[in-house]
């Protein structure tokens, strides 16, 4: 079966998403984020998501799930390289995902998750 | 003046891998007829919503996707048939968050605000045909 890779950096867990993504993909990469959160004891989680073309409402909920709970296991998840044009149509699609952290790139989704982390001490 | 059909081809939605498939068709043409990078995120969006409707409430359909001219403008043309249930309440499915499958209910009336024709025509038990067009300004 198709997996996206979770690579560990540190206490934070980085996910590249760089093929197009169907539902049981999704699902998937939902039920491993989780378990690698459970079983690392990561504090956060970056997803880059700079290669997708179109985020529709189904992948949308999917990461707005995710997050949720990544924070119930005591991870925040920052999202990072939305394409301006995804984020045009997933905002006329009605889909804000409200309550997830952002950021333009890895580097600057790093530094956010060091200050959350560091807010949360 | 009628809208003149340029080129036709057709997907097979069976799976939510087709649906990536029909993506992928929509991205090419959308790339032929010069559609901007927005509007294209658009159209495929569009699609990626009707077509997941096609497999997870219409029992897998087919969608056709085609290149349309009206009077020297050109646009894409894309058309969901099933043959699962039918919409009793088309009304009620057109509304934001209205959702028989657990989703948001963001599909139907979400890929109708990301094209410029919406068509929706469903009979109960007999399925459902959607129609959207996209024109290239």
């Amino acid at each position: 079966m198709e997996r996206i890779p979770i690579i560990r950096m540190g206490r934070c867990l980085l996910v590249t998403i760089q093929v197009d993504m169907y539902d049981q993909l999704a699902m998937t990469l939902q039920h491993d984020l989780t378990e690698q959160i459970a079983r690392q004891g990561s504090g956060g989680v970056l997803v880059d998501i700079s290669a997708l073309e179109i985020v529709d409402s189904f992948i949308g909920r999917m990461i707005a799930n995710t997050a949720a709970m990544a924070r119930v296991l005591g991870a925040d998840t920052v999202l990072v390289g939305m394409q301006p044009a995804v984020a045009i149509t997933l905002v006329e699609l009605g889909l804000c995902l409200p309550g997830i952290l952002t950021a333009r790139n890895v580097e600057m989704g790093m530094a956010l998750l060091a200050r959350v982390a560091a807010s949360r001490v | 003046m009628a809208v003149r059909v340029v080129k036709t081809i057709r997907f097979g939605l069976q799976t939510d891998v087709d649906v990536v498939a029909a993506r992928r068709g929509v991205t090419a043409w959308a790339q032929e007829i010069g559609l901007s990078v927005l509007d294209r995120t658009k159209v495929v969006t569009a699609a990626s919503e009707l077509a997941r409707n096609t497999v997870v409430h219409g029992r897998g359909g087919v969608m056709a996707l085609e290149i349309v001219s009206d009077a020297g403008r050109d646009g894409l043309r894309l058309s969901f048939t099933d043959h699962g249930p039918g919409i009793p309440d088309i009304a009620l499915a057109l509304s934001d968050g209205y959702s028989t499958g657990g989703s948001l209910g963001l599909g139907l009336p979400g890929a109708r605000r990301l094209v410029n024709d919406f068509e929706l025509e469903s009979t109960v038990g007999i399925g459902t045909c959607v129609t959207i067009v996209r024109w290239k300004p």
